[in-house]
């Protein structure tokens, strides 16, 4: 188990430094940041050629990388072009997304989960086709459209939440935004749920746990549930990552001041150091959950094992 | 541990509770003027010091907590006294400024000629990395202070003076009449001595001389501002403060505006100016500010300045339909122009409605004539490059060649071409490799009709992206600098806009109002001609 966590760990390393490469190199092709900083005029020589100087744009794009990741790893992420420490936009956007992800994931194991396994024992039946419709239209409704809709109708019609979330968001207003987030995976979670109960119910074991007249309840949540879920793990535990850097359209529509809402800016103001700080931190979280995931098999399934 | 989450629910709930009752009460904390306001704002790009300050997010805010010389009246745009009591000058060269007794900052210290002079020393230094520092770029020394290359070999400018604790002089580079006029820019403000003692204390919490004081800063998400009782001023606020809170969208704002949790949006995003009408009434404000948007050309490309080209350009002109493209896609939040300078100017300004004359009138016809007169257009079709990532400047490029197509009678004689943001824009703009006419805007730091001119069309002007360079028109405008007479020097100065007409160095395309949206609560509620709400005046219940 240790060696396979040290040998997963140590595999990050390239993928780690692979991707941060990249994206260093997507920003930089999109332009001179200096030229966008003065606005509708010319920056004068001097200021421009000191701001590049400061910014360490004035070096080879190879050099300005080893540069860049030499100071990640003393935990120096650069400034961003409004004079302010990235790690310190890192300090006030990641809590606001973590909890909005948290929301989300919880919205996703909670109703997803269940609705799965209602429908997966009910197949065919009324309820499982029209929850079979229900997440087939969620699916296919874009985000910004159901997001956009529910603030109209919740914030501006019915007034039952506001339509924005305060700076300091806490969760009881991430809970709307946050079953937005969620919307999308939540109707995969169901699905996926629901295939994967289906097929084991027919299972050998099953039938066997049926016989020896175990509790239905014990029957479902002890051996139906912990072996239907390791299709489901594997994927809320990607959409973790997925949905931290994905937050971009929900973090805009409910003012929510979060990852989304910095790299937006980032990318916007074309300033590489947010851009790549904030994206080295989602890869981080991306290959963790990864690795989070690959060990829980082991949990669910103890026939898996970690050498 | 679980006990540490039930209090932080708990603590989060009251919260929520302590800032609803506040929105929906009116808040405490007021000063004399009574209630808060709230008001949508955008994240400042640059640090938040006044030379540093470019943009009207920033702006904004220097505007309620400083005050400097001069004054852009609300309405008229008129520059007027403010802390200046007088200024003096017999060549319109060399000015004598004194500053009013009896004004000071907001934590007690004077406000003195000292205080003007070391803060237009540190804008003016290379060192301090100010984005206007060229706005200091006419007093004498700025070459030292500010080199174009290498190190700065001195660090003030030998043009300022202190001659007294109320007095200065400065000596600027050129003759320039209209220069006291400028004053009013959030540039040129006074700094307390604790923005050079504590550079960091200070851009976490602003202090300056301005009506409002800053409460509280968080920055990227919300500033509280409140009425500074002991403001020496005139315009004292007549409310008791302003919130402004950093929107991701201004949908989001306006969104906030209609569920009652906003008093004021300054900023009505496009997708909504067809409900505005019914969800606003007369609580929505349009009107003019000093903005033009203009197509520029690229003169360094022999394309575009060899001969003929002028009837080219006034043809491209004709065929664009000025009319139908504000209404429709713009909603009439922009106006035809037909000069290159804007109506906030008013007309002893220099704003002269009809300058522009045919050349700005949808002439399909003649527009297809001149261009054929003219040598066609280079390669038989224009690019219009923009920058996609902010505005909906998509939609009105398309417009503008959909226009120009009819007009010649060919599909394929104008496209727009789209750059992906911003910087790359202007780092085409800046290294010179536009290839066609490209998107250009201006909105003015002063309301002067020189500084619709001398930046944009002056050999070498600091916004002359297109690199056009007229010796006449040069001329026109040193003459109407050094005019001691400000109506001659506007006539001048028209004069020299002429020029530009006859050469059509840019297309004017329109004139850009502002536009704002408050609630029921707010009356009084103004915007200036650089379309930003004046604050003060507003008043709240």
């Amino acid at each position: 188990m240790g060696r396979y966590v040290l040998r997963r760990l140590l595999q990050m390393i390239p993928v780690f430094v692979g991707a941060t490469l990249l994206i260093f190199l997507m920003v930089n092709v999109m332009g001179d940041p200096i030229a966008g900083l003065c606005g509708d005029r010319q920056c004068d020589p001097g200021t421009a050629a000191r701001l590049r100087k400061e910014f360490g744009l004035d070096k080879p794009v190879w050099q300005q990388y080893l540069t860049y990741m030499g100071n990640v790893f003393t935990g120096d992420f650069g400034t961003a072009f409004n004079g302010q420490p990235v790690t310190e936009l890192m300090g006030s956007a990641f809590p606001v997304t973590i909890r909005l992800t948290i929301v989300a994931v919880l919205f996703e194991i909670v109703i997803g989960i269940t609705l799965g396994v209602v429908t997966g024992l009910r197949r065919g039946r009324p309820v499982d086709t029209t929850v079979l419709l229900v997440t087939l239209v969620v699916i296919s409704v874009p985000t910004f459209v159901t997001g956009l809709l529910l603030q109209l109708l919740l914030g501006v019609e019915w007034a039952w939440i506001r339509p924005s979330v305060s700076p300091e968001a806490p969760f009881e207003e991430l809970i709307v935004p946050g079953l937005v987030l969620a919307s999308v995976s939540l109707a995969y979670v169901t699905r996926l749920t629901r295939t994967s109960i289906a097929e084991n119910k027919r299972s050998d074991y099953v039938r066997t746990a049926v016989a020896k007249g175990l509790p239905r309840h014990r029957v479902v949540t002890r051996h139906l549930l912990r072996n239907s879920l390791i299709p489901v793990v594997t994927f809320i535990g990607t959409d973790i990552g997925a949905l931290m850097g994905g937050a971009i359209v929900t973090e805009r529509i409910f003012n929510i001041h979060g990852v989304g809402y910095q790299l937006y800016q980032g990318i916007l103001r074309q300033n590489t150091q947010t851009v790549v700080g904030f994206v080295t931190v989602l890869v981080l979280v991306f290959l963790v959950a990864n690795l989070l995931v690959d060990l829980l098999y082991a949990v669910l399934d103890p026939r898996i094992r970690y050498a | 541990m679980r006990g540490a989450t039930h209090a932080k629910w708990a603590a989060c709930v009251t919260a929520a509770a302590l800032v609803a009752t506040a929105c929906g009460g009116g808040g405490d904390g007021g000063g004399a003027g009574g209630a808060v306001l709230s008001s949508s704002w955008g994240d400042p790009q640059n640090p938040l010091e006044p030379a540093n300050t470019n943009e009207v997010q920033g702006g904004k805010v220097l505007d309620m907590v400083f005050r400097g010389l001069k004054r852009y009246d609300p309405e008229t745009g008129a520059a007027e006294d403010m802390l200046a009591e007088r200024i003096e000058t017999t060549d319109q060269q060399n000015f004598t400024i004194t500053v009013k007794d009896g004004w000071t900052f907001s934590n007690g210290e004077k406000v003195t000629a000292k205080s003007f002079v070391d803060a237009w020393n540190y804008g003016a230094s290379l060192r301090n990395n100010q984005r206007n520092a060229y706005f200091f770029s006419y007093i004498q020394g700025y070459d030292k202070v500010h080199p174009e290359k290498g190190e700065q070999s001195a660090d003030t400018l030998s043009g300022l003076k202190v001659t007294g604790e109320r007095t200065f002089t400065v000596a600027l580079a050129q003759k320039w009449s209209t220069f006291p006029d400028t004053l009013g820019y959030n540039a040129y403000v006074p700094l307390p001595r604790v923005f050079f003692d504590d550079h960091d204390a200070w851009l976490a919490r602003p202090v300056g001389n301005g009506p409002y004081t800053v409460q509280s800063y968080t920055r990227g998400s919300q500033m509280s501002l409140r009425a500074w009782e002991e403001y020496p001023g005139p315009d004292k606020a007549r409310n008791g403060g302003v919130d402004l809170k950093v929107y991701t969208d201004n949908n989001t704002a306006y969104t906030d505006l209609m569920a009652g949790n906003l008093d004021l949006v300054d900023d009505v995003p496009a997708a909504q100016l067809r409900n505005v009408g019914s969800d606003l009434g007369d609580r929505y404000l349009n009107t003019p500010a000093g903005i033009i948007q203009t197509l520029a050309f690229p003169y360094y490309d022999e394309n575009w300045s060899k001969e003929g080209m002028d009837k080219v350009r006034k043809g491209l002109s004709m065929a664009i339909d000025r009319e139908q493209i504000t209404e429709t896609i713009f909603q009439k939040t922009r106006t035809p122009a037909t000069d290159w300078t804007s109506p906030v100017l008013g007309e002893d300004g220099g704003y002269k409605a009809g300058l522009c004359g045919d050349a700005c009138e949808y002439r399909p016809d003649e527009a297809k004539k001149l261009i054929r007169e003219g040598g066609g257009l280079p390669g038989g079709q224009v690019r219009i490059t923009y920058n996609a990532d902010t505005g909906s400047h998509k939609d009105w490029v398309d417009a503008v060649c959909n226009s120009v197509n009819n007009a010649l009678g060919d599909d394929r004689a104008c496209v727009g071409d789209p750059v992906g943001t911003f910087a790359d824009f202007r780092k085409r703009i800046t290294e010179n490799k536009m290839t066609g006419p490209f998107r250009a805007g201006w909105q003015m730091d002063y309301p002067l009709i020189q500084n619709f001119l001398q930046p944009l069309y002056y050999t070498g002007g600091s916004s002359n992206d297109g690199k056009w360079s007229n010796a006449e028109f040069d001329e026109l405008v040193d003459e109407a600098n050094a005019e001691d007479d400000d109506t001659k020097a506007v006539a001048k100065f028209q004069q020299a806009e002429e020029v530009v007409r006859d050469g059509m160095a840019a297309i004017p395309l329109w004139y850009q109002n502002g536009s704002a949206g408050y609630s029921e609560r707010l009356s009084n509620v103004k915007l200036n001609p650089f379309s930003v709400p004046v604050y003060d005046q507003i008043t709240v219940g």
